[in-house]
């Protein structure tokens, strides 16, 4: 399924066609995070993702013109399609060749995630990222909702329309 | 080696998230709609969230998926940012692809 | 005393320096004293040295007076140091002595010039240069003095400038002179990186006990040949000794017969011990050269007309014989040679410039004659001056000339034949110049008209103050020879006088053939001479058979046009092809270095499309590969 909705992202000339796709994809991220043991990752995913950032970009796809249809046949630039192609081949060889070599290389383990039968009730899993956020990476939240405010006060200045006169 | 029994492995997940990568990549470079472009960045960082997540359950440890949940922050307020700037620079221009946008050129 | 050596120089300087300052309000011939009082002073102070140091015992009489510190530069020491030793101070007194009376004469030869105290300026400052070269302790003092004489040659070759040949003549000196100081910078550069240093007592100390290797010394040696070449106008650097009489007369009295051409004589002579650490061939190249040239020199010499080409010329072959002298090891005979022919060659132009004096500075040797009756001290001592340089004794020039020829016979028997038959030659010429210009039918009258409305034209005596040089000249023409006479050992004065500079060099020839029998090689030396006059006497004079005088050496074998032809055709073709090549290859590669980054970066301009999407795929395969480089680093090496 994420692989179906990926391919339909690259390839649908829509750009709202692209971004349910999109969607697709994301619901099928989420789905593996829960398989994952990332409960409250899962619940983020869906949220924020599907439901926000996709939202925004269908949003900004019907203001600047619903039927902005691209042509997918020609290729303006010369050998940009081939030489795609290649890169991304290499690049999944090469990830893969990396991944079938490390197997087995990460011996370290950690505190370990918690498994429901470990710790009480099912909110195990959001609990332990509660803990970790809020002790040990306490600043990195803190200015990574500056950075959400910023770029909210930034955007709304990029975007505004420029009066004739001061702005 | 992969195991090739049909219960997933970490393995199997971590090459699911290089392929997902290598198809935002090949979206990125062709596509020439930018909100396109943008769809499959979002691709890609999708898939550097699954492969943290299978690693932060292989290896028993939390700080994965802590770095997913920023990773997830920060990808929203990227996506703010620059569905701004293509807002700014797409509205007086129409049919616009990312290939006009070559004012830099040497 | 000693220590008041470096006064010696700077008398002419200072003498220099107030004609520079107030030569005009000086005038005619106050400037003209200035300079002359300068410059005896000098001497006086050098004939004090002289005697201090025959006080002292023969090892000690090496004094260096150093004034300062030249060039302190890491590794080269130079210092700007004065030596006062048998050989500097023997050069010295003979120049300082020799330039007095020039500068006397020139009072009376140069009145009436309207750049008298000039002259004087160009004098004494010649005079300081040539005391820095003979006095100079290190071999970058002596070159100073060496350009300085070559500057002061130029101005004053070129003295009258306003007439073309004169100033061709200084420019051709200068730029044939500096072919010889090429070589005697390059020795420098030789000797400093092979010795460490510049100083004569270095360099000959480092010859003596081995430390200059036999290859470093002989090409030392023969680079500064080539700097004497050119400084005393050796056979293929002479050419410009003849043109240089277009400058005044005492100017070529001083320079170019008694000074500055023996410059050459006294540095081979300095260098004695790394010629005689040099390979034979060393030696016999130079003593070629010297015979080679004193021969083609004597031959031209016979067919000249103008007075002062004839000595010109046979300066030019007297250096010669200097030059075979220091070939076959004989570096007294040389010295010898040398002090005596600056009195009597310095005697002769003095006579010559009395008799164009009186002439009216008429220079054509065929519109004189029978001018003995007129100037009758002016020929008196011009034929002891004559007789002086024909060899004939009991005149100095005879005693030289065969203590040079004994050594040349005892070293190589065919050069003792060439110096015979130069010897004849010599004698043949002078006695033509003398029965040409002092003998037989009086050939002024007819070309007086030539001289303007004088009236009538009769040369006459020149005044007193050109004339008493003349005399002092002519006694020592006569005596000059009693320095070194070959009686007995005992009378060998200066051989005993330069012994601690030379002694290790000089040739020993006590057991050859040639000493066992030098009285016989002496009676030779003087049946050669009156053959040789006695033949002139008969073609000119009686007019028994005819005057032989080709016209090929009249034009001095057609040297100056083949120079010429070769410089002008093919050397200016080589020049330009240099030119041509430092314009289009060497600019041309350096341009072209900036033009092919121009082109590349031209290209790689391209690679920036403006195109996103080229810059991302570029950024993409950039980071595959590195990953994949990661990856097979550990698989491939």
């Amino acid at each position: 399924m994420i692989l179906l909705g990926a391919v339909g992202v690259i390839v649908r000339k829509h750009p709202v066609h692209a971004a349910l796709s999109l969607v697709l994809t994301l619901f099928g991220v989420a789905v593996l995070f829960v398989a994952q043991e990332a409960h409250f990752l899962a619940a983020v995913q869906v949220i924020v993702y599907a439901g926000a950032i996709v939202v925004l970009f269908l949003f900004v796809i019907m203001l600047l013109g619903v039927d902005r249809v691209e042509n997918l046949r020609t290729e303006p630039l010369t050998a940009q399609r081939p030489l795609a192609i290649i890169t991304c081949l290499g690049l999944v060889g090469v990830l893969v060749a990396a991944i079938v070599n490390g197997n087995g290389v990460l011996n370290e383990r950690g505190e370990g995630i918690n498994l429901p039968d470990l710790q009480n009730g099912p909110d195990a899993n959001t609990v332990q990222l509660a803990e970790s956020i809020f002790s040990r990476y306490v600043v990195a939240f803190e200015v990574t909702s500056v950075l959400l405010v910023i770029a909210v006060v930034g955007t709304v200045l990029l975007t505004r329309k420029a009066k004739s006169s001061a702005k | 080696m992969i195991s090739l029994s049909l219960t997933p492995t970490s393995s199997w997940y971590l090459i699911l998230s290089a392929v997902l990568f290598a198809i935002g990549t090949f979206g990125v470079l062709v596509r020439r709609n930018p909100l396109v472009m943008f769809m499959c960045i979002e691709l890609m960082l999708n898939a550097v969230n699954l492969s943290f997540v299978t690693l932060a359950r292989e290896l028993n440890d939390i700080n994965g998926q802590t770095i997913v949940f920023f990773v997830m922050v920060v990808a929203a307020a990227e996506v703010v940012v620059g569905l701004g700037i293509i807002v700014s620079i797409m509205r007086n221009r129409s049919a616009m692809t990312v290939d006009d946008l070559a004012e830099l050129k040497g | 005393m000693l220590d008041l050596i470096w006064f010696i120089p700077l008398l002419p300087l200072a003498g220099a320096v107030l004609n520079l300052a107030l030569g005009r309000k000086f005038g005619d011939p106050r400037a003209g004293w200035v300079a002359t009082i300068a410059t005896a002073s000098s001497f006086l102070l050098t004939v004090l040295v002289y005697f201090e140091m025959l006080g002292l015992d023969a090892e000690e009489r090496s004094h260096v007076e150093t004034l300062f510190s030249w060039l302190p530069v890491g590794s080269l020491q130079v210092d700007f140091a004065l030596l006062a030793d048998p050989l500097s101070v023997t050069m010295a007194l003979f120049i300082t002595g020799i330039s007095t009376l020039i500068h006397l004469y020139a009072i009376g030869y140069m009145h009436g010039d309207d750049k008298f105290s000039k002259f004087f300026l160009y004098l004494n400052l010649f005079v300081f240069s040539m005391l820095m070269l003979v006095l100079g302790e290190n071999l970058l003092v002596t070159f100073l003095g060496w350009e300085g004489v070559g500057a002061c040659s130029y101005f004053l070759i070129s003295f009258w400038h306003t007439r073309n040949s004169a100033a061709v003549a200084g420019k051709k000196a200068f730029v044939t002179n500096r072919i010889g100081d090429f070589g005697v910078m390059t020795a420098m550069f030789l000797a400093f990186s092979a010795v460490g240093s510049l100083s004569y007592s270095a360099i000959n100390e480092a010859a003596h006990s081995g430390e200059l290797a036999s290859v470093t010394a002989t090409a030392i040696a023969m680079l500064l040949f080539v700097g004497a070449c050119g400084k005393s106008a050796q056979l293929p650097l002479y050419l410009w000794l003849p043109d240089a009489m277009e400058g005044p007369t005492p100017v070529s009295a001083l320079i170019h017969a008694a000074t500055m051409v023996t410059s050459g004589v006294f540095l081979m002579t300095r260098i004695n011990p790394v010629l005689h650490i040099s390979y034979d061939w060393a030696s016999t190249v130079i003593a070629v050269v010297g015979a080679a040239t004193a021969l083609y020199a004597a031959t031209i010499a016979v067919a000249q007309n103008d007075i002062k080409k004839v000595l010109a010329y046979s300066t030019v072959s007297q250096l010669g014989f200097m030059f075979l002298a220091i070939g076959s090891g004989a570096y007294v005979a040389a010295i010898f040679h040398m002090v005596t022919h600056a009195f009597f060659k310095a005697l002769l132009f003095l006579g010559s410039g009395s008799v164009i004096h009186g002439m009216h500075h008429e220079q054509d040797m065929r519109k004189m004659g029978a001018l003995r009756k007129a100037m009758p001290i002016t020929g008196f001592t011009f034929i002891i001056g004559w007789l002086a340089i024909a060899g004939v004794p009991p005149f100095a020039g005879f005693w030289s000339k065969d203590e040079i020829l004994l050594y040349v016979y005892a070293n190589n028997p065919v050069l003792y034949v060439v110096g015979l038959v130069t010897a004849l030659l010599t004698a043949y010429y002078m006695t033509r110049q003398v029965i040409m210009v002092f003998y037989g039918k009086a050939r002024w009258s007819d070309h007086s008209e030539d001289h303007g409305a004088h009236g009538e034209f009769s040369p006459h005596e020149s005044p007193k103050v050109m004339l008493i040089p003349l005399v002092v000249l002519a006694v020592l023409s006569i005596f000059g020879g009693a320095m070194q006479l070959p009686f007995s050992k005992k009378l060998h004065f200066l051989e005993h006088w330069l012994a601690p500079v030379v002694e290790e060099s000089e040739a020993y020839i006590g057991k050859t053939w040639a000493y066992q029998n030098k009285y016989l090689l002496l009676v030779v030396a003087i049946i050669v001479a009156l053959t040789g006059i006695l033949i002139s006497i008969a073609v000119y004079a009686k007019a028994k058979f005819k005057v032989v005088e080709p016209k090929i050496l009249e034009q001095a074998w057609k040297y100056d046009a083949t120079v010429s032809r070769v410089v002008g055709g093919p050397g200016a073709a080589a020049f330009n092809l240099i030119a041509w090549i430092d314009a289009n290859i060497v600019d041309g590669i350096v341009n072209g270095v900036g033009e092919s980054i121009r082109g590349a970066a031209g290209s790689v301009r391209r690679i920036q499309s403006g195109f996103v999407r080229t810059y991302a795929l570029l950024i993409s395969l950039g980071t595959v590969l590195i990953l994949a480089w990661f990856l097979l680093r550990g698989v491939l090496l």
